[in-house]
């Protein structure tokens, strides 16, 4: 079942090039296709996740070439949990697009679309730096297409700072890479672990310089905390399903620091091991107050949507600061959630914005929207999913990050930190509401587009994942202590690596 | 040779660096071509400076010249092309749009006027 790995990446590519000569047979068969594809990819990783459930690293050899010398992917139990998580987000993301013919307004969005998944899924996949990079630039490049998708002013003046902003992430990232590479001489992970654990002292300050500069890029990626102003206006701008399916891209960041700063600084590290911690716990707290604020100071319902990611973002971070097992397997339980809920929520904003006509998602009091209650109660209920009320699930996610947090020595700064942003977020998410739902004029004649109860699917389809993940909170916590277990244990992972051999040639 | 490559490299980053910080597009596009420069001579750099060495198999050679950075610069020069020509039609497309080449859109912190009246007040910003 190695092809298995190789097909999660594979197929999204192949599906790309297909769906650009299906352009020819018209939008119809490009819809289909595409739908027919991604339905394929969230069945495959269910099956990847099932695998990945042995405990067995399955290890695929590119070209045939053993670990340190050729390209690998790996797919372990994180791996497949978070193609797993992309697949039934771009599910949602483009039911989005076709129910409300988004994909109309310019050529090629299905395109884009596949080659956004390929990239994504083969981040997620990869086992080596420089591969990491190549498939940054290939998510990245989609990620350029899908956003000025539509046009607009602002659309473009967003984009371009977007481009900007990840270009110099890019070169950061290469500066990064390169460096690592004259310390250890090596890209592959797994064996740059291995090296940096017997690293002679003289070259460990480069090292460290090194993995501070990939989380700097990291960061970027993940919107943290200098780093993170590209972040609200890129998603507030852009169309609903493409900033849906960006709910995804900030984790991506997440995922690389736990991946790469969690294998090669991992405990074997020696001097190394941990160094990056307080500074992903810290910068965390930042981002999480300051994006508490922008919840509080956003003029319009999708800004307002961007915010809260950042706020989940904030929250991942806390939670790989604190380099625990318990904690990290809290953090997976938020991760699931925040990134189906925040794009849940964007096309939520979508149908709220379309039906409020010219007012768009701008908090200023407006004509009531057409089927107000039932939008209004599954706003509400996103509100109080995104904000981590009880009884849904970012309400035990926040308590699992704490209870994990009881043994650090920062636990009251963290504590007090979550909780007034949680606190904020809540007021502000509360003044939304009431704004949009409540403080309406009367009308004759209604502003807006009548409710597309299709794309309203899409919005109930992801924020169902919150009462599942509470009602069935106890699998999915035991699962994800089991994720969080086997990526600490990084021994079994470099082993596991450098230990593949080649398939031999069938005569 | 090594304080040379150094030194170059330094010079093209923070020359790099200046220009990125620009409030125009075109210096800003200038200046992302050349942190790809040197970042590309950074990476060479990285697999130690040889002169006159093989970088495939060759029986009668004394040493080799690492082969892998010159396969991730290549990689690297590929990708930067491909970004800075995405970049200048983005930029352009930029300028089309906002009737300037301010990365920041309008530098006069109104953004919801109509491209008409933009361009009507840079003909008057050009005549003043």
């Amino acid at each position: 079942m190695m092809q298995l790995t190789a097909w999660a990446v594979l197929l999204p590519l192949i599906a790309g090039f297909v769906l650009l000569f299906a352009r020819m047979g018209g939008l119809r068969l490009q819809r289909s296709l595409n739908l027919l594809v991604v339905l394929g990819l969230v069945f495959m990783s269910i099956e990847m996740v099932k695998l990945s459930l042995t405990g067995v690293h399955q290890v695929y050899l590119a070209g045939n070439w053993i670990a340190p010398f050729g390209i690998v992917f790996v797919l372990d139990q994180l791996s497949a949990l978070m193609v797993l998580i992309t697949s039934l987000l771009a599910l949602g993301a483009l039911w989005y697009a076709i129910a409300t013919k988004y994909d109309k307004q310019g050529s090629h969005f299905h395109v884009l679309f596949q080659l956004q998944l390929f990239g994504l899924n083969g981040a997620f996949l990869t086992g080596d730096v420089f591969n990491l990079f190549v498939f940054f630039e290939v998510l990245l490049l989609a990620s350029y297409g899908l956003l000025l998708h539509g046009g607009g002013r602002l659309r473009t003046k967003a984009g371009l700072h977007y481009v900007v902003i990840n270009l110099i992430g890019s070169t950061l990232f290469l500066f990064a890479v390169g460096a690592l590479y004259g310390a250890v001489g090596t890209l592959n992970i797994a064996d740059m672990a291995a090296k940096i654990s017997v690293a002679p002292a003289e070259d460990l300050g480069l090292i460290a310089a090194a993995g501070l500069l990939l989380l700097v890029v990291f960061g970027v990626k993940a919107a943290m905390f200098p780093l993170y102003l590209w972040l609200p206006n890129a998603y507030a701008q852009t169309s609903a399903p493409v900033a849906a399916l960006f709910a995804i891209m900030t984790k991506v960041g997440i995922y690389s620091i736990i991946r790469v700063h969690g294998t090669i600084f991992g405990e074997q590290a020696g001097d190394l091991a941990s160094f990056y911690t307080p500074w992903v716990l810290g910068l965390g707290l930042i981002t999480l107050l300051l994006a508490a604020f922008g919840v509080m100071a956003a003029r319009g319902l999708r800004e307002q949507v961007a915010y809260l990611v950042l706020a989940s973002v904030a929250t991942l971070l806390i939670g790989v600061g604190l380099n625990s097992p318990q904690a990290l397997a809290a953090t997976l339980y938020y991760l699931i959630h925040s990134t189906l809920i925040a794009g849940g929520m964007f096309l939520l904003a979508d149908i709220i914005s379309r039906g409020r006509g010219v007012h768009e998602d701008r908090f200023e009091p407006a004509p009531i929207i057409p089927n107000a209650i039932l939008i209004g109660s599954v706003f509400m209920f996103g509100a109080v999913a995104m904000t981590g009320m009880p009884p849904l699930s970012g309400f035990f996610g926040k308590v699992l990050i704490l209870a994990a947090a009881l043994e650090n020595s920062w636990f009251f700064a963290i504590l007090a930190v979550v909780l007034v942003a949680s606190l904020l977020m809540i007021i502000a998410m509360a003044r939304a509401g009431s704004l949009l739902f409540y403080r309406t004029q009367p009308v004759d004649v209604l502003p807006g587009e009548p409710l597309n109860v299709a794309a309203l699917g899409a919005v109930i389809g992801l924020l169902a994942i919150s009462p599942i993940l509470v009602i069935f909170a106890n699998p999915v916590t035991a699962y994800t202590e089991l994720v969080s277990i086997q990526v600490f244990d990084n021994a079994t992972y470099i082993e596991a690596v450098l230990s593949t051999p080649a398939t031999q040639r069938v005569e | 040779m090594e304080w040379l490559i150094a030194i170059l490299i330094g010079v093209m980053t923070s020359a790099g660096v200046y220009l990125t910080l620009r409030a125009r597009t075109f210096p800003v596009v200038l200046g992302l071509t050349l942190l790809a420069y040197a970042v590309n001579v950074f990476l060479f750099a990285m697999g130690r400076l040889t002169i006159g060495q093989p970088a495939v198999i060759d029986a009668a050679a004394a040493g080799y010249a690492d082969p892998l950075p010159q396969a991730l610069v290549l990689t690297a020069i590929v990708i930067a092309f491909g970004m800075t020509a995405f970049l200048i039609v983005l930029a352009l497309k930029a300028r089309g749009e906002m009737g300037n080449d301010h990365v920041d859109g309008l530098h006069l912190a109104d953004d919801e006027r109509l491209p008409e009246q933009i361009s009507s007040h840079n003909n008057q910003e050009a005549k003043s």
